[in-house]
């Protein structure tokens, strides 16, 4: 990839402001939206593209660490939120 | 020569603390500017009761003397001025709540959608930034960690204590959210030019929305006692121009993906 077409992905762009959050403690907005995008994957299957939105906004909002202990649990089935 | 040479040294990093300093750092958001101004708003009020309380107590102490006035006065009732001494400390009360919520809530809220996220982790005792908006999967693609520059390793016109090996690089005029956390003990991200301190708590994620005003080089240090290391892990901020970021970023990104 070069230097020209990366530059051009670099979109300013990130999760929205979401009105159910309101206050600084954005821990269940993380966490919302990642079940939100599991959710939308179970219900409209793995290739939709709808559910790419979900993702990006959990990726933008959740740690990284956090996301690789949730797909931990998710494979062992001990994950804390209703799918 | 001496007295130059203090003043240049002390003035020169505008976004970072001097030696001996008063006042406030430079205001870089229009949250600090507003903290600045509620400063100096209550500051006012402060200094006219300073004033006045001073002024009955040197009173009475001056005239309560066993020679100059051997038979005081005793007045214990008086509705006249129970009322005045009520109602006036009231009216400055609300000349300083007034101002004050209204910064308070103003600062809590957010206005419009961030640009772009940055995830701030404080760790025993460096901290990591997280920029996802731009993974297309899990794998982070654009996470880097920031150390204290140590001591013997500083440049000429460096900071002792403030320098970090990888600053965070933001764009101005931009609104910026950044999700602070820890993944340990409690830290917390402080910037005074952007009049931002927020704790970070472990398993919880605090937002704080800002946008920085100008460009420039912003520093700030942990704010929550952390460990042996606390005073080193210092905060460089970065803020570059929009059209800039970009390809800062992409550099960043550059190397990581194209391995892949």
């Amino acid at each position: 990839m070069n230097f020209s077409a990366m530059l051009s992905q670099i979109e300013l762009k990130t999760a929205p402001a979401d009105f159910r959050f309101p206050t600084t403690n954005q821990t269940r907005h993380c966490f919302t939206r990642y079940i939100e995008f599991h959710r939308c994957v179970a219900a409209k299957g793995e290739e939709s593209n709808e559910c790419e939105r979900f993702a990006k906004y959990y990726r933008s909002l959740c740690p990284g660490e956090w996301i690789e202990r949730w797909e931990e649990q998710r494979e062992n089935g001990s994950f804390p939120g209703p799918l | 020569m001496i007295v130059l040479e203090w003043l240049f040294l002390t003035i020169a990093p505008c976004d970072a603390a001097e030696p001996w300093q008063l006042g406030f750092q430079d205001a870089a958001t229009p949250m600090m500017q507003g903290i600045m101004d509620l400063h100096h708003d209550i500051f006012f009020f402060l200094i006219l009761i300073l004033v006045f309380v001073s002024r009955i107590l040197v009173r009475a102490l001056w005239h309560f003397h066993y020679k100059k006035n051997p038979i005081p006065q005793r007045i214990v009732h008086g509705t006249t001025i129970e009322i005045l001494r009520t109602i006036f400390p009231s009216i400055i009360l609300m000349f300083i709540a007034i101002p004050s919520f209204a910064l308070l809530y103003s600062m809590d809220e957010v206005v419009v959608d961030p640009a772009i996220t940055i995830k701030a982790i404080g760790h025993q005792w460096y901290r990591t930034y997280e920029y996802s908006d731009y993974n297309s999967s899990d794998e982070q693609s654009l996470t880097f960690d920031s150390y204290t520059i140590p001591e013997d390793d500083l440049e000429l016109g460096q900071s002792r204590l403030l320098e970090v090996d990888n600053r965070v690089v933001v764009p101005a005029k931009t609104h910026l959210r950044i999700i602070v956390t820890p993944a340990d003990v409690p830290h917390s991200w402080a910037v005074p030019s952007s009049g931002v301190k927020c704790d970070a708590v472990p398993g919880r994620l605090n937002q704080i929305s800002i946008s920085v005003q100008r460009e420039g080089v912003y520093y700030g240090q942990c704010s929550e006692i952390c460990g042996t290391n606390h005073a080193f892990m210092p905060i460089v901020v970065e803020a570059v121009p929009r059209k800039d970021y970009g390809s800062r970023v992409s550099n960043q990104l550059i190397p990581q993906t194209g391995e892949a």
